[in-house]
């Protein structure tokens, strides 16, 4: 399957990119996080990020969706 | 103009403040957060604020309804900014009102620390010996279904 992955602030830093089209053969968020986290170095253990997948936050063995955007979010640091 | 919104340009917080209007609150609490020039021992001479803007967005009103809910608010209203922000500057606008200042007080409070725990915007703090980093602070992320 196809999936539409966007990174942001450390790991779009690590990633070298802010999104990537990547074809997987991952059917859940969490399959798909350790697919990238190789790929690219992550250091996050999963159980310090969140996922949204279409602009919803999701579970990490919810099922995805050829063409989903599937969004892995870091610790976040607003206010 | 929505509830929550993340914004490129500088809060003008007299606009917003009008927003807080209602007959029946005595009570209006607005917390502004502003850029300071250190954090954890080190000098910072600026930051850059980015945000997941539809997700923030969409977290950010869940925030602010559960708010009106849990306090009995009559408004409340939110601005984050992205982008690159100097010292001084207004990173943040949460404002509310309610019939009395306790809530008022209270729902505000809860508001902005909610907000540094789930909503999903990131801090890059630059630092004066020209070293910069994001902030990723370390307690468990809220459950998906919060």
């Amino acid at each position: 399957m196809n999936y539409r992955l966007l990174y942001f602030a450390s790991l779009a830093d690590r990633a070298g990119c802010s999104s990537e089209s990547r074809a997987s053969e991952a059917t859940t968020p969490g399959q798909l996080y350790a697919e990238v986290a190789a790929a690219h170095g992550f250091v996050f253990a999963r159980e310090r990020l969140r996922v949204a997948v279409a602009g919803r936050f999701v579970d990490w063995d919810s099922t995805l969706a050829d063409g989903d955007e599937v969004v892995f979010i870091p610790p976040v640091s607003g206010g | 103009m929505n509830p929550f919104a993340i914004s490129a340009h500088p809060i003008d917080a007299a606009g917003l403040a009008t927003g807080l209007d209602h007959v029946s609150a005595g009570a209006c609490v607005v917390f502004e957060g502003r850029v300071r020039n250190h954090n954890e021992g080190r000098q910072v001479v600026g930051l850059d604020y980015q945000a997941h803007a539809a997700l923030a967005e969409a977290e950010g009103e869940r925030l602010l309804a559960e708010a009106i809910d849990r306090f009995g608010l009559r408004q409340a209203r939110c601005v984050h900014r992205v982008g690159t922000l100097g010292i001084g500057e207004a990173a943040v606008w949460v404002g509310v009102s309610a019939d009395h200042r306790d809530v008022a007080f209270e729902g505000c409070r809860w508001i902005i620390d909610e907000l540094k725990r789930r909503v999903p915007i990131w801090k890059n703090e630059h630092y004066a010996d020209g070293e910069s980093g994001w902030l990723h602070p370390d307690p468990a992320p809220p459950p998906a279904h919060s």
